[in-house]
């Protein structure tokens, strides 16, 4: 599976990389090979495997609807690098002409 | 389906998204309480603040909610779910991802039967899906929306609250039956006692899907998203409109474009929000996190056989008592149906009781903003409320300030009655001395009403309930005033 310059230029939009087009080209040549490599997997997976996304057998690991204490509010805003009235302060989220 | 949208060449496709905040103690993947208000950020922990190392565990609870809620629609629980990350860039999920349920939902493939002008639809519930809410961004900035502001602000009390989303089939053909699929939905997940479901306050959101098409034809036009329907009313006010926009874009020969639009419940009308993002871009995969849902099935079994009686049957109950469709409709949706049927257990006529319910109960709880299923009245109090009207003891005026008097908790009918000094007077003396003052105040109406003139008599029934204060009762006054004016009366 090889990608395209426009596969590499989406994924870099979702994930808020600008990227020029040495870059893209680059990158395409670099996430082509992870691929590749991953891709290996499917030379011994056959339709008789079922696709697993845990290593584990496990199923139904569940809690009881019962309150544990949280954060102290001071210790859970001390994550964060800007606090106002509380609340944590994140740049504008939308710039004025999106 | 009215004259209006028969007569138009489009046939409306319409499908919900309704997403229900559990009323479960704690959120859906930690410990942290659920409850209102409080400091910001007072209720949060390193798993809903998505802190590295943390560890989500699902809440029992909100499982079997899910399950309850799938069972309630007829839908498959499905032998094995599971949860996934859907990502996205949006400070109201500090993981930047929501946790919810992809390719395979807990509930799937179910219905819900509706009666909409008098005819039976059944409407396909496509699957209820579990997953976590956000937390709440408020934006700073003369705007005071998302666009145009200088910042944000976020509380992450709500973030990781469980969710469901019950998605519907497009098989809604006109607002009113939106708006009737809403209520029957809403009045299900308040039987199942699973979410206090308030529109207004966000425990229970909509989203509509609205397209058109040719009547006749089978294919799908464009969907259009409208977001922010905060009532049942706002809901069948918004998919009207967009049904009459997307009928004019049609008419002038434009394609309707694929977007997300917002609903102006003051300005009456949509406006585009975002263009739809592609389902891809949320990059879906299995939460790494989280093991597979696999309810056993005589758990289900058994969750099935206790599940209440469902809104549809109760309905179906009162009418065969006795009532109306839209008597028993009312009752239903409004969680008044248990103090009516404790009324009439109780003695009260069915006919007294749903009118008390319908036309001033209602009232007063829409007057004062309080919700008619938590009235405080009892099916006890409205039977001897109903009681002491046809008993004489109050007459229909003055039991609605009885009725006042309950309801804003000052005690049984009986005490308010006694308290407000509300009684009727039916005690003969006294009656005859406000009669005899009535007829020498007002000589000219006595004689007219002696000479013959018996509708006149109305002016003196009044001058009595006047200086009574309307508690006379106004069948002995006029029978006191036809004795005393007109002969052989
Ligand atoms: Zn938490």
């Amino acid at each position: 599976m090889s990608l395209t310059i426009d596969d590499v230029r989406h994924v870099a939009n979702l994930a808020r990389l600008a990227l020029d087009a040495d870059q893209l080209e680059r990158l395409r040549d670099q996430l082509g090979r992870i691929l590749e490599y991953a891709e290996q997997v499917s030379e011994v997976a056959t339709d008789d495997v079922p696709p697993t996304s845990h290593p584990y057998p496990l199923r139904n690991v569940w809690r009881a609807d019962e309150p544990r204490p949280s954060l102290d509010p001071d210790a859970a805003r001390a994550t964060g690098p800007a606090i106002e009235d509380g609340r944590f302060r994140v740049p504008r989220i939308i710039e004025e002409d999106a | 389906m009215s004259a209006i949208e028969q007569a138009t060449a489009y046939e409306a496709v319409i499908g919900l998204e309704v997403h229900v905040e559990l009323s479960t103690a704690t959120k859906m993947f930690c410990g942290c309480a659920i409850d209102f208000g409080g400091e910001p950020n007072s209720r949060t922990c390193p798993v809903c603040l998505g802190q590295p190392g943390s560890l989500p565990v699902p809440n029992a609870t909100a499982i079997e909610f899910a399950i309850r809620l799938g069972l309630a629609l007829d839908c498959e629980v499905i032998d094995s779910s599971q949860f996934h990350r859907k990502n996205y860039f949006y400070p109201d999920m500090p993981k930047n991802y929501q946790i919810s349920q992809y390719d395979v939902a807990i509930c799937e493939r179910g219905h819900l039967e509706l009666e909409v002008d008098g005819e039976a639809r059944r409407i396909g519930i496509h699957r209820v899906h579990m997953e976590e809410d956000t937390g709440k961004t408020l934006h700073v900035g003369t705007s005071g929306r998302i666009h145009g502001a200088d910042y944000s602000l976020v509380d992450y009390n709500r973030a990781g609250i469980p969710l469901l989303e019950v998605v519907s089939e497009p098989d809604l053909r006109s607002a009113a039956e939106a708006q009737a699929y809403l209520s029957e939905l809403r009045a299900i997940v308040l039987t199942l006692g699973i979410s206090d479901a308030k529109l207004e306050e966000g425990s229970m959101r909509c989203d509509a899907n609205v397209s058109l098409r040719p009547r006749g034809a089978t294919a799908y036009g464009t969907r259009v998203e409208v977001k922010n329907l905060n009532s049942v009313r706002s809901l069948g006010r918004a998919v009207a409109y967009e049904i009459g926009r997307q009928t004019g874009v049609l008419d002038d020969g434009v394609e309707v474009v694929q977007e997300t639009r917002h609903w102006d419940e003051d300005a009456g009308r949509t406006s585009t929000l975002r263009a739809k993002e592609e389902v891809f871009d949320y990059r879906y995969f299995p939460d790494p996190d989280l093991v597979a849902v696999e309810p056993a099935a005589d758990w289900v079994a058994r969750l099935g056989k206790e599940l209440p009686e469902l809104p549809s049957a109760t309905r179906a109950r009162l009418r065969s008592a006795g009532l109306a469709a839209h008597q028993a409709a009312s009752l239903v949706s409004t969680g008044l149906a248990p103090v009516f049927e404790d009324a009439v257990a109780a003695g009260a006529p069915a006919d007294d009781a749903v009118k008390w319910l319908t036309n001033e109960v209602l009232g007063w709880s829409n007057e004062q903003g309080v919700e008619s299923g938590a009235v405080a009245l009892s099916g006890a109090d409205l039977a001897a409320l109903v009681a002491m009207v046809s008993d004489g003891t109050l007459s229909t005026k003055l039991a609605r300030q009885v009725l006042d008097g309950v309801l804003a908790g000052e005690g049984t009918p009986a005490v308010v009655a006694r308290d407000r000094g509300l009684e009727q007077v039916s005690d003969a003396s006294e009656l005859e001395r406000m009669v005899d003052e009535a007829i020498a105040a007002q000589p000219a109406a006595a004689d007219r009403v002696r000479s013959g003139n018996h509708k006149a008599i109305g002016a003196l029934v009044g001058a009595v309930m006047k200086a009574s204060r309307g508690q006379a009762n106004p069948a002995l006054v006029n029978e006191l005033l036809r004795d005393r004016l007109i002969s052989g009366a």
